[in-house]
């Protein structure tokens, strides 16, 4: 199939970028999104062009590496699905594509579509763990038993792949989907409770630090997750926050 | 003194891990805060290994490509890790895991690291789950195992398709704690780019900062590689697009050997290449295989219709199906080795049986287990004689809740329903069970720089176990390397910091910054993926699931063709002092052509079959790998000379003395 290109090129933090149009040619329907840019680059370079930076690294859709806006939508068109796992039997011959970075005053532009998510990190770095040591005598695995469904919701909340769809896909570019999601993962197992409250405070105060968004649930976040996850555990962190507030 | 000193502590195997840290130096607290450490990748063996050098007072640096340490490959890993709790009472024991590794790995890994391995399984788990790791659990609230390929008890605990994403995280949140205790300096998007020696001891890397271009020193009192494997090299593997070997190869052009780097698994249920332009492979997991039965056509002629598009396997009638791994392998049956998997689906394909398009698939079929959970189902929820649409349906669900996530990657491949037609796969690269050599400490045989998980060669031998790369990864970061390399600080307690102003310093710069310009100056007509491609086909053609020794004497003389070629017409865009994708390519694929060849020759070198390596002139009557215990029952540790052509072979004998060497029988 053939297909025009808009794709937004920017050297680097502080200069201008622009959409620039580029026309391809023989990309096939079992293509990934991300071999078809591969094409792209393929072509530019043998021009004696720079290729397009883009983020990748899986390419399976789990290290949460990818991101892309797609014709405006987080990871493209398929819900459930990093860009990566998107396939090029989804677009027409013909068609016209857009793609753009994600874009929040907390993921500056790096080079191209590539920006710097490591406000994501330093979140998780404010709280995201328990305080354990590593050593051969912890208690055995089996002394505490869980609730499956506990268990199975925990693990639930922990499929974040830290790609930031939910922030590209937020009006306000809000981080609470996200952060919710690892305190939930602790929130709801008993190895996380001991340190719940300083967790969620830590990471809620970091969150804002970053610039990042309020939330005024609109929840497009849960829509364009790629891992499902759900508007619940920002529910549950907004409860956990405030009982910890109250409690502090 | 020996060339190779394997530094394997005396006694009783049971005893000499315990022994070893009994006598083995240490560094007290307060001298642990004067004591910088490098570690080189945040994967499991990488994350591990920070957090708990950290944990003990080291000063820890580590230092990935990708943008958080949290992408990692392995992250990708999806069916579980091992662990000999015994929790089934199906009679596990650290000897019976013990047992299972050596075995598996065709009596080609040391006996005392692997036991090692068995006896600090346990401990990960319960590590884990105080870390808050969501393990897959069972009603009653107890942790749930599954089975992989090779054993015969379940001692695999999982989540879901996502086990190695769950317990890097946990690793990444122990880094984030001591990083937010400013004990852990990370140092994301940033490569290594070489290592720096000072008096013939490790005392740092130079590194490139992927986004501003910028070469810099950073020093230490040791370094540790967690860098992963070099599948790689095939450009087609399970792996990430960004691994590489260039970390570990910088360190063996140092002086580090390089030990059987032909020892490659082949992982078998890998979605076939699709075509010439695909960049990677996905795996899909081995746990599958407790419920996918393989097959293929008996008649060729219905392989030929499937191909055509004629026929559907789901018209094929069972008595015309070819179950092979049970009819070859009846007691293991599905669940044989990865290796042995592997070669049966290439023996199968090679004689025309194979399904999709191209001919190399085979069938990996889940109705008769839909069928079974489906039936277990209806009967639990008290449904009287179910429809067959009521079984199927039961059935979908059950495999859904345990496979989900992989039947739906499945999908979005290959666009065709996995729950209600067998899914087809077929062996690609997964795993290199080769890598640095490393003594019982874990050290190189550079003093002061260390490998662990993939990125070392000491635990799987010649083929790895399902579920076997987890645990090893975790047990050196968690439970080995942080007590092994105190043996070697005890000595660095008063040496003070590294100045990076040292000339070795100066002078590993200056080389780096050459051959980063240099890249960009040959200014020729071929970007750098045309030779990373052409490279992977010769290693899949000439290196790949079987191998002989005219072909491999051509894979020596074409790669290092290709190399000459890549010097003088590959085209880097870009320049050497801003984020540039090319450059970080061309700088890797490099390496890969010079670890290619070696490869090739470790390969030639051993004249016998043994787990993933097979060697055709070398092979029993009904076609299984043929092991020659009596020349080759080594490692082989190769050191650098300058053209991988002159790498010079050091062998280490490989001693057993709790386990009788036998022909492995699956049968």
């Amino acid at each position: 199939m053939k297909l025009t290109l808009k794709i937004w090129r920017q050297e680097n933090a502080d200069t201008k970028g622009r959409l620039e149009t580029y026309n391809i040619d023989g990309i096939e329907e079992d293509m990934s999104f991300l071999e078809m840019l591969d094409v792209l680059n393929d072509k530019l370079v043998r021009e004696g062009t720079e290729p397009v930076e883009f983020d990748h690294d899986c390419r399976e859709g789990i290290c949460g590496a990818c991101s892309l806006m797609i014709n405006g939508e987080p990871h493209g068109p398929d819900k459930l699905i990093t860009t990566c796992q998107l396939h090029m039997r989804r677009f027409n011959d013909g068609d016209t594509i857009v793609i753009e970075p994600f874009r929040a005053k907390a993921f500056p532009i790096i080079k191209d579509l590539i920006v710097d998510r490591s406000a994501f990190d330093r979140i998780q770095q404010a709280g995201g763990y328990i305080s354990v040591n590593t050593s051969g005598n912890t208690i055995d695995a089996n002394s505490i038993p869980i609730e499956k469904d506990k268990a199975d919701m925990s693990f639930n909340a922990a499929t974040c792949i830290g790609c930031g769809a939910c922030v590209a896909s937020c009006k306000n570019a809000s981080a609470m989907l996200f952060t919710s999601a690892k305190v939930s993962q602790f929130a709801l197992l008993p190895q996380g409770e001991v340190e719940a409250a300083d967790r969620v405070l830590n990471m809620v105060n970091q969150m804002d630090k970053e610039g990042f968004g309020n939330c005024t649930n609109t929840g497009a976040c849960e829509v364009e997750c790629p891992k499902g996850i759900s508007l619940e555990n920002i529910a549950r962190m907004n409860r956990e926050y405030l009982s910890a507030s109250v409690a502090g | 003194m020996k060339i190779l000193e394997d530094k394997i502590p005396g006694g009783p195997l049971a005893e000499k891990w315990t022994k070893h840290k009994n006598s083995i130096n240490l560094v007290n607290p307060a001298n642990k805060r004067n004591i910088d450490v490098i570690v080189v990748g945040t994967g499991l063996a990488g994350a591990s290994a920070s957090a708990t050098l950290a944990e003990l007072g080291y000063n820890v640096k580590t230092f990935c490509f990708q943008d958080s340490p949290r992408r990692a490959h392995s992250i990708a890993a999806q069916g579980g890790i091992n662990a000999s709790k015994n929790y089934q009472g199906d009679g596990d024991s650290d000897y019976r895991l013990f047992y299972d590794t050596v075995k598996g790995g065709d009596y080609r890994s040391r006996e005392a690291n692997v036991y090692r391995l068995a006896e600090v399984s346990g401990n990960i788990i319960d590590q884990c789950v105080a870390q808050g790791v969501p393990f897959a659990r069972e009603y009653g609230g107890l942790l749930d195992n599954r089975s992989f390929g090779g054993v015969l008890v379940s001692r695999t605990f999982y989540a879901k398709g996502q086990t190695g994403q769950q317990l890097l995280l946990g690793a990444y949140s122990a880094m984030n704690r001591q990083i937010n205790r400013g004990k852990i300096k990370s140092y994301t998007r940033h490569e290594m780019m070489d290592l720096v020696l000072i008096d013939g001891k490790a005392r740092g890397i130079i590194a490139r900062d992927m986004v501003s271009g910028e070469i810099e020193r950073h020093s230490a009192h040791a370094v540790v590689l967690a860098t992963g494997g070099y599948g790689n090299v095939f450009f087609l593997s399970t792996n990430a697009m960004g691994s590489n070997v260039t970390a570990a190869w910088r360190v063996h052009k140092k002086g580090a050997f390089f030990a059987n780097p032909c020892f490659t698994q082949i992982h078998p249920t890998c979605i076939p290449v699709s075509g010439e332009l695909q960049s990677k492979l996905t795996l899909m997991s081995e746990s599958l295989r407790n419920d996918g039965r393989i097959w293929v056509p008996a008649k060729k002629a219905d392989a030929e219709a499937i191909r055509a598009g004629k026929l559907k396997p789901t018209e094929i009638a069972e008595e015309d199906r070819d179950y092979y791994l049970e009819r070859r392998y009846p007691a293991f049956g599905n669940l044989v080795p990865r290796d042995v998997a592997s070669r049966a689906a290439k023996e199968r394909c090679d004689a025309g049986h194979g399904v999709n398009k191209t001919g190399e698939a085979v069938y990996l079929d889940f109705a008769s287990a839909i069928e079974r959970y489906g039936k277990e189902k209806a009967y639990t929820s008290g449904i009287q004689n179910p429809t067959k649409e009521q079984i199927k349906k039961l059935g979908d669900e059950v495999i859904e809740a345990k496979y989900g996530n992989l039947f739906a990657m499945y999908e979005k491949i290959i666009d065709e329903n996995p729950y209600n037609t067998p899914m087809m796969i077929y062996p690609a690269v997964h795993y290199t069970m080769g890598g640095l050599w490393v003594d019982y400490n874990l050290m190189t045989t550079i003093p002061g720089c260390y490998a662990t998980g993939e990125a070392n060669f000491s635990d799987h031998g010649a083929n790895r176990l399902g579920a076997s790369a987890l645990m090893q990864g975790l047990a050196d970061g968690y439970f080995v390397l942080p007590y092994t390399i105190g043996d070697y600080l005890a000595d660095d307690i008063r040496t003070g910091p590294i100045s990076t102003d040292d000339k070795a310093f100066e002078e590993a710069e200056q080389s780096v910054k050459s051959q980063l310009q240099s890249l960009i100056d040959v200014k020729g007509d071929l970007p750098v993926d045309y030779f990373h491609k052409k490279l992977g086909k010769i290693m899949w053609n000439k290196c790949g699931m079987s191998r002989n020794e005219k072909e491999l004497k051509e894979a020596i003389d074409e790669i290092s063709e290709l190399r000459k070629e890549f010097y003088s017409n590959v085209k880097v865009t870009g320049s050497v002092d801003s984020k540039n994708s090319e450059l970080e390519k061309a700088f890797r694929v490099a390496d890969f052509l010079e670890l290619g060849e070696l490869f090739a020759k470790d390969a030639l070198d051993r004249n016998e079959s043994c787990g993933g390596h097979f060697r055709e002139e070398y092979q029993t009557e009904d076609g299984e790998a043929l092991r020659d215990d009596k020349n080759y029952r080594y490692v082989s540790a190769w050191e650098y000379k300058g053209e991988p052509k002159d790498a010079v072979l050091h062998k280490e004998e490989l001693v057993y003395e709790n386990i009788e060497l036998k022909t492995r029988s699956y049968k």
